[in-house]
């Protein structure tokens, strides 16, 4: 049996003493993309937490401070808002890419940080905007940076009474912006083999003063780049400063051959995805 | 293992059911409610063959589980038509012969309704787009997108 036990969280504090007392393997479910894969009858047995209930894990606002994402609002409801997409394009975009037109309905930003996979689209796209994951237990909240809060294939830093209730993002420097660009063989429906995100911030002469790059599914996580950055930092984004950029993220990846792509393909497509998305970062950050 | 007690909306129709924590809607739907016009075909959210909308919202009710659609609205492919009327997307699937085995249509219908809820006038690419999610294993698309194409004009009465 898989799922033998399904409660519906009404708070926050509500799921965190359920969490907290469970007798059995628990998991927290949101949109269910990955989870009611995982959970099939052969399976081990599980008991789940519905959290869709809790109005401010479903729900976004963008203000003066900055966005304050829940966690499980549907990535259809997300890529919807236009606001949040003029100001982190990239992620928007990411948090697209995520499965067909039915997925979209159900999957959640949280939940594919929370799953963990090497190849989630959205976690470097998170990465470079700096976005904290607020985690809720039974000690209280505390905060962890989003490249510190994936600690595995499929593994997060939250103890067993702990579930993720925000994703803040602080509102960016003038401008700023970000990209993020994965490759897949097919156009739709599919896995990254590579992804990269880039964030840039440029002053009135169109030089780079700010860069975060970080890149996916070349690595157990997703790999925030400082050198990759450095390499952007101080210069107009010229090609020397591109090229550099590209061969900081292929030094720094250390992916695997498997069926989707070798490792040596991987190394060298994620330093042009790097190059080309911190390129569209830069012309959208001009606009800003 | 306690059985959980579920109401809800099926196309407009208010239902109640028994279910298991881990069944999902689609076990639901097939086998308690014995509406088998919604197919399994992967049972892991890749194909479409499932498609319903839950609460206006396209899904693979694969990917649900029966006990989350308590109070929820869903719709599939039995609510597509007036009773015998078929409904023009239907009616468009014959015409254009945009089935053959007859598996992904339910869910191609269902998808193809939301499609056209949300966007009424979707050009060739956003359509395949949106169906993207809904693989067809015989015809090869071309006239599944005619048909969806056809459907959208008429609908909008533009035809």
């Amino acid at each position: 049996m898989a799922v033998v036990d399904y409660k519906v969280a009404g708070s926050i504090e509500e799921a965190v003493s359920l969490l907290a007392n469970a007798k059995m393997a628990t998991r927290i479910l949101a949109g269910g993309t990955d989870l009611i894969i995982q959970t099939k009858p052969q399976a081990n047995s599980v008991a789940v937490i519905d959290i869709k209930k809790i109005d401010s894990m479903m729900t976004a606002t963008l203000d003066d401070s900055g966005l304050t994402l829940g966690p499980s609002m549907s990535c259809s409801e997300f890529t919807a808002r236009n606001d949040i997409k003029q100001v982190f394009p990239g992620l928007v975009e990411a948090a697209y890419l995520i499965g067909s037109t039915q997925v979209q309905g159900r999957c959640s930003v949280g939940g594919n940080l929370c799953n963990a996979s090497p190849a989630a689209d959205t976690i470097p796209a998170l990465i470079v905007n700096g976005a904290q994951c607020v985690i809720a237990g039974s000690k209280g909240e505390r905060t962890v940076a989003v490249e510190d809060f994936v600690t595995g294939v499929g593994k997060n830093c939250m103890s067993k009474d702990e579930l993720l209730v925000a994703i803040k993002i602080a509102k960016p420097k003038a401008g700023t912006s970000d990209a993020y660009l994965r490759f897949i063989p097919r156009t739709e429906m599919d896995i990254a083999v590579a992804g990269a995100g880039v964030s840039v911030t440029l002053d009135d002469t169109g030089t780079c003063t700010a860069a975060r790059v970080a890149i996916g599914a070349v690595a157990v996580t997703a790999l925030l780049v400082p050198e990759a950055a450095a390499a952007l930092i101080g210069t107009k984004l010229d090609e020397s400063a591109l090229k550099a950029a590209a061969a900081a993220a292929s030094d720094a990846s250390k992916p695997i051959s498997d069926r989707r792509g070798t490792a040596d393909y991987r190394r060298q497509v994620v330093g042009v995805l790097v190059k080309r998305a911190a390129t569209i970062a830069a012309s959208r950050a001009k606009e800003k | 293992m306690a059985k959980v007690h579920v109401n809800s909306t099926v196309n407009g129709e208010v239902m109640e059911f028994l279910c298991e924590p881990q069944d999902t809607l689609l076990d639901v739907l097939r086998n308690q409610l014995n509406m088998t016009g919604t197919k399994e075909g992967c049972g892991s959210g890749d194909c479409g063959a499932c498609s319903v909308t839950v609460n206006g919202k396209l899904v693979c009710s694969c990917l649900v589980l029966g006990v989350e659609a308590e109070g929820a609205q869903v719709g599939t492919i039995e609510g597509v038509s007036n009773k015998d009327q078929l409904h023009v997307i239907q009616e468009k699937f014959l015409e254009h012969a945009a089935l053959q085995c007859g598996i992904c249509t339910p869910g191609l219908v269902v998808s193809t309704q939301a499609l056209l809820t949300e966007n009424p006038k979707p050009t060739e690419e956003e359509a395949r787009y949106y169906l993207a999610g809904n693989l067809c294993r015989c015809t090869g698309y071309d006239k599944i997108i005619r048909a969806v194409m056809d459907s959208a004009e008429t609908l909008r009465g533009d035809a």
